[in-house]
């Protein structure tokens, strides 16, 4: 059963907008699938490497940039950022993890965090370039929703493949390595600085593409947004952590999981508490429900202290002991 | 000549600031072995009681430090006790798991005080607010000069805590070999909340002598961590003399680039500082003074 679910959940998702007709799920579902890109990505470099990474929104606003560039200054199509972005995203990630793979665990987290401000910072100042706050606006390629499912669908696809091709290989072991004791695996002869650059390459190159998705699919981006140290950076770790740590599917299942949830506090509990207002008449909760509404990064807080505390290893990671929890009678008789 | 000499007193005056503010940090970083990101939430809290004291109760604001580092204090033992010491049995693959749980007390703090005091800018003014006066050509702000102070007797009383007192030799002792001490029979667990809450109950001194000269709203933290942590990188790790020598280079640094480069490129001059200490001197000002 195991071996089969992946292609089962690709079946699935492959039928989802031939059944799902309706727009607003399509483009949840589309969120969903970049998110997964993004969060394989931070998986790679933190989950698998060990280095935790504050600045995933560094790369995915490159990305988009580069897209977003290629429309305005060169008067080609912003397709061509989904591979160009992820180049200029590792461009960015080269000089950075150069310098910045000095530091370990916490520092190293702290430099990704400032790059993320510093990057931001430039997209706002350098107005020639970037036009500054004002953003860039690009023409949508396609009207309807279906042709951006698939293309979200193929990339997360290719970086689900892709990153458990990376993981089975000597590279992934070497990262592997280095997350569980980098001065061990450096007395081995592991180049670690080597491999914590390819490692960080590989994220940025993916959330990169992610980044010129995004572009793509939205079709306007500015500094605030692509930037966005709660919407993007935070957002990618909680994806990561939410999921699973290190695991293959943890990014799917935790992008499905914090999007959801991101809706869920946006829509005020899926419209929850307005119902709840107009059957009572009450204009305490309509005021409450829209504190909720607002709440989505008080909500998103207080999930990373419970998941961390109750889950460290994500739903992926802690199936088994969730499964327990929930299931007591039958596991006893596996490990009496 | 008479604008160097400007930008030096200014310079020196917000590096006072900023070295209470990373000696918190390192202290809670020399202690448990994580960078803090929830510091400037915490500062940020602070501030905040200070406003509702100033603003509520019409406290004097430096007389509101009583109230705003005991509170802090008391909040930062509550986080050290109930989120981030259980952290330390839960077995998981990430070893910066308390790093991210600092990440998400920091949004629960800054959403929490979203909720009460809504984004607005809001400060505190007194009469000493905007008050000055001069040596020779150069004015010093009033109330910069006795939060440079007020920072000075904290950092010496701080010095003498750490260095005379038992309490003082146990942080220190857990800070060098958890192991060892605990061997010794110092209680580690107990000495880390205590940590927690003295970093806390500093930053928030921090916060509360700032508060007359500066505007507050709920994101101020995540600035304040990122200079925090440039501070510590520059003093090195976990050195509390470092601490200071980097917050006040770190205030030199802001002001020099004020005057000279531009007031847009603050955060840029961390970073630069950052970079280049990373690049000539890994180990920050504690390998070159070797304390």
């Amino acid at each position: 059963m195991r071996k089969y679910s992946p292609i089962l959940l690709l079946f699935i998702l492959v039928l989802f907008p031939i059944v799902v007709r309706d727009h607003y799920h399509q483009h949840l579902m589309i969120l969903v699938l970049m998110w997964v890109v993004i969060g394989s990505g931070w998986n790679v470099i933190a989950g698998y490497t060990g280095q935790v990474s504050f600045g995933d929104a560094a790369f995915f606003g490159t990305g988009a940039y580069t897209a977003g560039l290629f429309v305005t200054k060169l008067g080609l199509s912003a397709w061509w950022g989904m591979l160009f972005g992820g180049i200029a995203a590792m461009a960015i990630a080269f000089p950075f993890g150069w310098i910045c793979f000095r530091l370990r665990g916490a520092y190293f987290a702290l430099a990704t965090l400032a790059l993320n401000e510093v990057m931001r910072h430039i997209a706002t100042v350098w107005e020639s370039l970037t036009d500054g706050m004002v953003g860039i606006l690009v023409m949508q390629t396609f009207v309807s929703k279906v042709p951006y499912y698939y293309i979200a669908l193929g990339l997360a696809v290719i970086s689900i493949i892709g990153v458990q091709i990376i993981m089975g290989s000597k590279w992934g072991y070497y990262f592997v390595s280095i997350r569980e004791d980098q001065d061990a695996a450096e007395s081995l002869g592991i180049n670690t600085h080597y491999y914590k650059m390819l490692s960080l390459n590989v994220a940025a190159f993916l959330t990169g593409m992610a980044g010129a998705l995004f572009m793509n699919y939205m079709g306007f981006i500015d500094p605030e947004v692509v930037f966005s140290l709660h919407d993007i950076s935070i957002m990618a770790i909680l994806v990561g952590i939410v999921g699973g740590v290190g695991t293959l599917y943890g990014p799917v299942v935790g992008a499905f999981v914090m999007v959801a949830v991101h809706e869920f506090f946006r829509t005020g509990f899926f419209g929850f508490f307005k119902g709840i207002a107009a059957l009572t008449g009450s204009d305490m909760i309509n005021v409450f429900a829209k504190y909720v509404m607002q709440a989505h990064v008080l909500g998103f807080g207080i999930l990373v202290v419970l998941v961390i505390l109750l889950l460290p290893n994500g739903i992926v990671g802690d199936w088994n002991l969730i499964v327990k929890k929930i299931f007591p009678v039958k596991t006893r008789e596996v490990t009496g | 000549m008479e604008v160097f000499l400007q930008t030096l007193v200014s310079g020196i005056l917000k590096g006072g600031l900023y070295g209470l503010i990373g000696m918190g940090m390192s202290l809670i970083m020399g202690v448990m072995g994580i960078i803090n990101l929830a510091h400037g939430a915490l500062m940020m809290v602070g501030m905040y009681v200070t406003f509702a004291c100033f603003t509520y109760l019409g406290i004097d604001p430096y007389l509101t430090i009583f109230i705003s580092m005991p509170s802090l204090f008391l909040l930062g033992m509550l986080i050290q006790k109930y989120t981030l010491n259980p952290l330390m049995e839960v077995d998981s693959i990430l070893p910066e798991n308390q790093v991210l749980m600092t990440v998400g007390i920091a949004m629960v703090l800054t959403e929490v005080a979203r909720f009460i005091f809504s984004s607005d800018y809001k400060s505190v003014r007194t009469s000493y607010s905007g008050a000055t006066f001069f040596i020779g050509d150069i004015s010093f702000s009033v109330a910069l000069v006795v939060a440079f102070f007020i920072a000075l007797a904290f950092t010496l009383c701080m010095f003498w805590f750490l260095l005379k007192t038992d309490l003082g030799r146990s942080i220190r002792a857990t800070a060098q070999d958890k192991d060892a001490a605990l061997l010794m029979g110092v209680n580690s667990k107990r000495i880390t909340i205590l940590t927690f809450g003295l970093g806390s109950a500093l930053v928030a001194a921090a916060g509360t002598i700032l508060m007359p000269v500066y505007y507050l709203f709920p994101d101020i933290g995540g600035p304040f961590t990122r200079k925090a942590f440039v501070i510590t990188i520059l003093g090195g790790l976990g050195s509390t003399v470092g601490a200071i020598f980097g917050g006040l280079t770190l205030g030199l640094a802001e002001a020099f680039g004020a005057t000279y480069i531009g007031m847009a490129y603050d955060d840029m001059i961390g970073l630069l500082i950052f970079i280049l200490v990373l690049l000539f001197i890994p180990g920050g000002f504690k390998r070159l003074l070797k304390v």
